[in-house]
């Protein structure tokens, strides 16, 4: 008879779980697959039917992504041989480059307006949740109940009036109006968050921290601080994908500096609408930023808040 | 170090009084222990005397000084958490430098410093120890060392022993003991245990429902208790209680128990009314002379002694009887008390009336 064990799951239902876990995997991953490859596909390749697995790889879909160009005559061609492998790809297309795209730019506005907005969401947030967790606040509930209660409609619903109020401050398509607004709609999260995170460690660490001569404010950066660094990180995650995935706001608020990449990648399809490859060349650079951001803070995803040093 | 001095001491938390009108006196270089069950507003006084509470009336003296709306750090005390509270983020050698860093001291000599305390509390060999992995008692020492680097004028404890287990707490109460005995430091101590209060106090103040019962030396607190609730809540098991009606005249020595007469310490004022016998159980005593009867309910056997439950006319009361003595259960025994230790309450206030026995104490308590 095989030993029973009430800790270790059993071979079979390791196998079914692993079968479930391993489908799951390949069918959330397809699309991105999807993406990448079509990446690097050539626009005819990206559009064949039945489509394509293997295909011949190219960087066409990236050159188009940062380039603009323009159509020449044979004469026009020959009178300007490629130097560049850039220049040559464009140029067996009876293209030449007339000048880098907008992508580099609504790019930075991206990374811009993500990251600015995800440091003052969780900076406030941090200041906000600290003072809620450990001062005596007057109509403390209520008040943090208001603050949840501005994420229960969907933010574009006030779309209009946001949009008039843009325009009457000056704000519409600029860096800090984005910042802004995407601070303004991940706050509640980030306190909420942030909040259960800091009602976590015990007041003791802090008492602790006055008692040996340190100031309120030291006790919060040297002793709370460290000891909330888990939870800080998983909210910028979340702040972070939010206004960094940012679609219907950014199309409605911003046109041109500082404009995004989530309404600026669609674009990019041209007017012949054929160039998939740029378009998934762009959607695929933008994974990247929140990708990195994230296995940066896993250490701090999966780490405890305690190690044991207080009894519970 | 330094004397400390509580006067009037009241803390309220919206509309309930945790600590109310306390006031007591706390020599330099004394161990001293407040006692009273969970709830009887010590933590709150404790925290008070640290800064970590401001009072709502009253002032507190550290070594002179008025300082009761002082911040923590600048009142230069040391406080030990019951649950430690060390910076999880930090080794040992850290968490033991951490009060010396906020006083701007060089790193040699925070090493220096750290190095010695780690020498007094054994614990030399873990200094670079992350603290998530030590035993209680080694986290208890890295706590202790955590006080003592800084020489604060006073050491506050908040139930220091409540985390270890039975077996470890007597070893480190005798190791708190004699580090205080050689530091000679001013030492406030919470404690809801009053076995621990009576093994290791200088003075002991009583506290319930927010008020200071008693004040006073173990051994008084013991045989000269204030109140009832002192009598009853010092002592294992506690004081017994006989309820009377009767008169007492000053200088009085008996009092009448259905028709029996028991000596007592002389009276110092008269009373009359309902009145409460307090006698502990090492002063019951089986007598055959006596017109005082009991029956034997249950015995216990401890050892050395035995505690014999007896049912009386006024109630039932227990006895501490040596354990070749024999109490058969159900017999039919006499009773007599150690006149000297009988201390008579009034059963409505619960305050002892002040007798010969009590007089010095009660005086300034």
């Amino acid at each position: 008879m095989s030993s029973y064990s009430i800790t270790e799951p059993s071979p079979r239902s390791k196998w079914i779980a692993g079968i479930l876990v391993v489908s799951y995997a390949l069918i959330t991953l397809i699309p991105l697959v999807w993406i990448i490859a079509t990446g690097f596909k050539s626009s005819s390749d990206s559009i064949a039917y039945p489509p394509k697995v293997f295909f011949e790889p190219t960087l066409e879909g990236y050159v188009n992504l940062f380039t603009r160009q323009t159509r020449a005559t044979p004469e026009q061609l020959a009178a300007t041989p490629p130097t560049t492998w850039y220049e040559q790809i464009v140029h067996d297309n009876g293209m030449v480059i007339s000048g880098p795209s907008r992508f580099g730019e609504r790019f930075m506005n991206s990374v811009i307006i993500g990251f600015g907005s995800t440091f003052l969401s969780v900076f406030l947030g941090t200041l906000a949740a600290y003072a809620f967790s450990r001062y005596r606040i007057p109509l403390k509930d209520d008040l943090m109940f208001f603050i949840l209660s501005t994420r229960m409609m969907p933010p574009i619903a006030v779309a209009i009036p946001i949009f008039l109020m843009f325009r009457a401050a000056g704000l519409s398509d600029t860096h800090a109006g984005m910042i802004l607004l995407y601070t303004a709609v991940n706050l509640s999260l980030a306190v909420w968050l942030l909040k259960g995170f800091i009602d976590e460690i015990p007041r003791e660490y802090e008492e602790a921290a006055l008692i040996d001569g340190y100031t309120r404010f030291q006790a919060f950066v040297k002793v709370v601080l460290p000891q909330a660094a888990t939870g800080i990180a998983s909210t910028a995650i979340f702040c972070l994908i939010f206004a960094w995935n940012e679609y219907a706001f950014a199309v409605l608020l911003t046109s041109g500096t500082a404009q995004t990449a989530p309404p600026f990648i669609p674009t990019i399809i041209g007017v012949g609408g054929r160039d998939w490859p740029a378009v998934a060349a762009g959607a695929t650079l933008f994974l990247v930023p929140v990708m990195v951001f994230t296995i940066l803070l896993r250490k701090h995803l999966l780490r405890g808040i305690t190690f044991g040093a207080v009894r519970k | 170090m330094a004397e400390i001095i509580i006067r009037n001491l009241r803390k309220e938390f919206g509309s309930f009084t945790a600590v109310e009108g306390s006031s007591f006196k706390i020599e330099d270089g004394e161990f001293f222990m407040l006692l009273g069950p969970s709830g009887c507003g010590k933590t709150t006084t404790l925290r008070m005397i640290a800064g970590l509470e401001l009072p709502s009336s009253g002032e507190i003296y550290i070594d002179g000084e008025e300082c009761g709306r002082k911040p923590a750090s600048q009142r230069d005390i040391a406080f030990v958490f019951q649950m430690f509270a060390l910076y999880p983020h930090m080794n040992v050698r850290r968490n033991i430098s951490y009060p010396l860093a906020s006083q701007g001291m060089g790193r040699a000599e925070i090493r220096a410093k750290v190095e010695e305390v780690a020498r007094i509390l054994g614990i030399t060999d873990i200094l670079d120890r992350s603290v998530g992995g030590l035993s209680g008692g080694d986290r208890q020492r890295v706590a202790l060392g955590r006080a003592i680097v800084r020489n604060p004028k006073c050491f506050l404890m908040d139930e220091p022993l409540g985390a270890l287990d039975a077996e470890f707490r007597e070893h480190m109460a005798e190791e708190l003991r004699a580090l205080h005995d050689r530091m000679g430091a001013t030492t406030v101590y919470v404690t809801h245990d009053q076995l621990e209060a009576m093994q290791m106090g200088d003075k002991i103040v009583v506290m319930n429902h927010g008020v200071v019962e008693q004040f006073g030396a173990p051994q008084d607190i013991y045989d000269k208790p204030a109140t009832l609730f002192v009598a009853s809540f010092i002592g294992s098991p506690p004081m017994n209680f006989l309820r009377f009606h009767g008169k007492l005249a000053p200088g009085a020595t008996e009092v009448a128990l259905h028709h029996s007469r028991f000596a007592i310490p002389a009276a110092r004022a008269p009373f009359e009314g309902d009145m409460v016998l307090g006698v502990r159980p090492e002063h019951v005593h089986l007598s055959d002379t006596s017109s005082y009867r009991a029956r034997v309910l249950a015995t216990e056997y401890l050892g050395t002694t035995q505690i014999v439950t007896l049912q009386t006319q006024d109630g039932q009361i227990k006895a501490r009887l040596a354990s070749d003595q024999v109490a058969r259960v159900n017999e039919q025994v006499g009773l007599d008390f150690t006149d000297s230790t009988i201390t008579l309450f009034d059963a409505q206030t619960g305050h002892a009336l002040r007798s010969e026995l009590n007089e010095g104490v009660l005086a300034h308590g």
